[in-house]
């Protein structure tokens, strides 16, 4: 196996030569025919026509409480019934990401509807119908619910990054600044509402368990299937080849996985399982609410001298997750004393978990409000306060950047946006019944690598297929994966096929925290460097002088086609990347800048966002067009944020009040202006041997913030409690719209 | 025993009068290309043509449609000869992880179909006249059609290039 551990910096590559043509450009996806004519096959559909029970979760009915006892009977005779499952084996939840299992029942409801028991029937209606036939008897306990009641505070884990981070004295600086900026924003708990309900499908032939569900980490995820069970990993395969988005929300097994496996072990058939709406909102994950206090303390002309990022979230008994609201905060804002620091209140609702940019999600939204404030009072333009505050090195340890183009950023969207037509007053421009305002955010997100491997075969004709247990949640995997490959080997892209989502294929990264695309990319560029090692060999040449076009090698004056150099054999390597020292001696995010234009109604108190712009920079982009889907996906999360999103949580007992899609709102067409997307060239040659870096939560991380402050700019009126709803601006808008209408 | 009339192929059926015509596609005649994203309308991802008319298949019972004309996903196009529609979403990358896309797609041909026969919207400056396909009558058209990858502007592109070629729903 070839294995390339990143411990220095990458030098000029065959992706830099670029000799076919292929890296970078925006190609259709790989497979999109697939999806745009319904023929991908996603979890629950598999093993269609075949003869399969369905089960559906009953969920129990209360917020906290001891079960005392459950009644199967009525639905154990109902028609078309199979099984009824219940007991201790049924989770309460999904599956933490890293997780080495999900947390079960036990005996007890630890959040509304829990799932109690699981109906398996012959058909999806017997079940849905017997599954209101359980019943059960509670000791019904006092929940705790409200975050900001703080009833129970602890410190959370090391995960996804120190909760605490300190440097210098912050109270004493904060005491001696110039200016003391103060203030508390709150962001209320999301969903990530994936298209697809979690669902799966499991057979079971009496020694090993088949598992096709939606999810985006298989190496951990079938592990988590196996103990969720009671089988040894070994017995058990799971296959994700197309999943209906994620966003975090399927980086541990959703419930439903393991209840199809024991269904399936129970009835002797295969079982389906996807979670209704209404259960995924209840039975999976969710994004922590966060009250957050920022502090800055200036000078008069805005030199920040420090600065502290406080923030309050939840998580429920046994979880140590948290939603890390300061992730950005460590490296993005100066201060020589500082203080970033993380603390969950624990609450009894559903567990939270990993969302979409954990972290700078809901960090952002506040921290590049409070700066846009800040820049208010001290009569500052925004742009020229970062100007000013832009730190050489990670003002956290001194560390450096392996690069930050942050100010770039900013510089050529303040150029295309019209930054110098913002409004210098707030609420000065009107349209008839209409304030517009202008506002603008930084944009980063921490990078990382992950241990990944992939393997190539090249058949006897010459053609390729890239194989690995890697994802594509909608990022775009299968079509850079195919670009990467056709590049390195010099091959016409329609030469090259890609296997994924199996984990009988070499294991990978998976899907999460933007790392997919470079660590499942860097192996196969791993690969693809044994594969020209390979032929290099065979023709007795140096790789290094060996160009690869259009299915030939060229070598001096010889140009031989693949199939000529196989001779009638395939060759399959392995290719391995691993994390190494240039994760730890310098420090690597993606930047990038938001510019948001807003219209206020004066009478209703609506938000329009008129122009949304983003500039991004991370590192090599693979694939054009991908990339600027990701990023649309970003700044139309963002509006969500800014102007929607809020799960509501009944505090009385931890019922998610609006938990359906007609409730929840996520942004619709209508919501959602012409974007506009810019990536800047850049290579980070430390970051991988793509040279590339996360791009798919850079675009949300900051622009719910650009159009707070463009709401501001338009308005004069300053929100800290997310959403930016009607109600929230109405009483303190101009009342003269009845004259100047 | 009923007979379903789907994507021009007649389908005898036994089925559970509680079953969704949905649920008689995915669960009972293999055709899966038709998404189950909310089971309540809310989401768009189900839709289908019934007689030309774009509904939430969810929605509606599949006993309640013998003789019915109807169009899924599948009966649009297939891998190597694509729908203009189909193949005016893979161009401008109208989707990312796809779930929505069969709806959103057949939402968009029988939208452009509401269009042709001059069906106003809430964005139509003309209730009387018919309306122009602009990027505003699409956004508001399409809005009954949930994207969480958020691939609107990508969707809107898609629609407008294959409004040029299709004039007609499927």
């Amino acid at each position: 196996m070839n294995k390339h551990v990143m411990d220095k910096a990458i030098g000029e590559t065959r992706l830099d030569r670029n000799t076919q043509g292929i890296i970078g450009k925006g190609v259709d996806r790989y497979e999109g025919p697939l999806k745009v004519s319904g023929r991908a096959t996603y979890a629950y559909e598999n093993l269609a026509g075949e003869d399969v029970a369905y089960g559906f979760v009953v969920p129990a009915p209360i917020g906290r409480g001891a079960i005392k006892s459950v009644d199967t009977s009525k639905a154990e005779s109902a028609p078309g019934v199979l099984a009824v499952i219940s007991g201790d084996k049924i989770l309460r939840a999904s599956s933490q990401p890293m997780a080495p299992a999900a947390q079960t029942i036990d005996g007890e409801v630890f959040h509304y509807n829990q799932p109690l028991a699981i109906v398996i029937a012959e058909s999806f209606e017997a079940a849905r119908h017997a599954s209101h036939l359980v019943t059960a008897d509670y000791e019904p306990k006092q929940g705790r619910y409200d975050v900001k009641a703080r009833e129970t505070v602890r410190k959370p884990d090391a995960m996804p990054m120190e909760p605490v981070n300190e440097r210098g004295d912050f109270e004493k600086a904060f005491a001696e600044a110039e200016v003391q900026f103060d203030e508390t924003y709150t962001t209320p708990s999301y969903h990530a509402a994936a298209m697809e309900p979690h669902a799966s499908v499991a057979k079971w032939d009496g020694d090993r368990l088949t598992v096709w569900s939606s999810c985006q980490l298989l190496e951990t995820n079938v592990k988590q299937i196996a103990a969720g069970v009671g089988l040894d990993v070994s017995k058990v395969r799971l296959h994700s080849p197309y999943i209906g988005g994620g966003f975090g929300s399927k980086l541990g097994i959703g419930p439903d996985a393991v209840f199809a496996s024991l269904g399936a072990m129970t009835v002797g058939k295969p079982v389906k399982i996807a979670l209704t709406r209404q259960n995924v909102f209840q039975q999976t994950s969710r994004r922590g609410e966060t009250v957050q206090r920022v502090r800055f303390g200036a000078t008069k002309e805005g030199k920040i001298t420090c600065f502290a990022h406080e923030t309050d979230t939840t998580n429920s008994p046994g979880n140590g997750f948290f939603e890390p609201s300061g992730i950005s905060s460590v490296f993005l804002y100066p201060g020589k004393d500082r203080r970033i620091a993380h603390t969950i209140v624990e609450t009894d609702a559903l567990m939270t978990s990993a969302v979409r940019a954990p972290g700078e999600a809901t960090g952002m939204l506040a921290t590049e409000s409070a700066l846009d404030e800040l820049a208010d009072r001290l009569g500052i333009d925004p742009i020229d306060l970062r100007r000013m505050n832009e730190p050489k090195v990670n003002p956290q340890d001194d560390t450096p950047f392996s690069s930050r183009m942050l100010l770039e950023c900013i510089e050529e969207g303040a150029g295309r946006f019209g930054w110098g037509d913002r409004p210098q007053k707030p609420g000065t421009r009107r349209e008839g019944e209409w304030l517009i305002g202008m506002g603008m955010s930084s944009a980063s997100r921490k990078n990382s690598l992950m241990k990944s491997s992939a393997e190539i075969e090249m058949s006897p004709d010459g053609r390729a297929t890239v194989r690995t247990s890697m994802t594509d949640i909608g990022t775009g995997t299968y079509t850079i994966l195919q670009q990467i490959a056709a590049e390195m080997l010099g091959l016409p892209l329609d030469q090259v096929d890609v296997e994924l989502g199996d984990t009988a294929l070499p294991a990978s990264s998976g899907s999460g925290g933007s790392w997919g695309a470079n660590s499942a990319g860097s192996s196969v560029f791993v690969a693809a460097e044994a594969m020209i090692a390979e032929l290099a060999k065979r023709l007795d040449v140096d790789a290094e002088t060996l160009t690869l076009k259009d299915g030939h090698a060229i070598a001096g004056n010889r140009q031989i086609p693949f199939s000529e150099i196989l001779k009638g054999e395939a060759i399959t390597v392995l290719g391995q990347i691993e994390p190494g020292k240039t994760d730890e001696e310098t420090h690597q995010a993606s930047y990038g800048a938001h510019f948001a234009e807003v219209a206020v109604n004066v009478v209703t108190g609506e938000t329009r966002v008129r122009r949304l712009l983003t500039v991004g920079a991370a590192g090599r982009i693979l694939n054009h067009k991908t990339a600027t889907s990701q990023c649309y996906g970003g700044q139309i999360w963002g509006i969500g944020y800014a102007l929607e999103e809020e799960l509501v949580i009944d505090t009385r007992n931890g019922l998610m009040v609006n938990h359906d899609l007609a409730e929840y709102h996520v942004p619709v067409h209508a919501d959602v202006p012409k974007l506009d997307v810019v990536l800047l060239e850049e290579r980070d040659t430390h970051a991988s041997p793509l040279a590339g870096k996360g791009i798919g939560e850079l675009a949300i991380a900051g622009v719910g913030a650009a159009i707070n402050n463009a709401i501001y700019n338009a308005t004069g009126v300053r929100v800290r409690d997310y959403p930016v709803t009607m109600d929230k601006l109405l009483s303190q808008l101009p009342d003269d719209y009845l004259t100047a209408a | 025993m009923i007979t379903l009339t789907i994507n021009g192929e007649e389908h005898r059926l036994d089925v559970d009068p509680r079953t969704s015509l949905l649920d008689a596609c995915r669960d009972h005649l293999g055709l899966t290309g038709s998404k189950k994203g909310c089971d309540h309308g809310q989401c768009g991802a189900c839709t289908m043509l019934v007689n030309g008319r774009r509904i939430n298949s969810c929605l509606t019972l599949a006993v309640m449609h013998e003789g019915d004309e109807i169009t899924t996903v599948e009966g649009l196009g297939e891998p190597g000869n694509l729908h203009p529609m189909q193949a005016a979403f893979l161009e401008h990358d109208g989707f990312q992880c796809g779930y929505c896309t069969p709806g959103q797609v057949v939402s968009a041909v029988g939208m452009l179909g509401e269009v042709a026969d001059g069906w106003p919207s809430n964005a139509s400056k003309d209730l009387q006249n018919g309306a122009e396909l602009s990027g505003e009558e699409i956004r508001e058209r399409m809005s009954g059609n949930l994207c969480r990858c958020s691939a609107y502007p990508n969707i809107v592109d898609a629609i407008e290039t294959a409004a040029k070629t299709t004039k007609e729903p499927a």
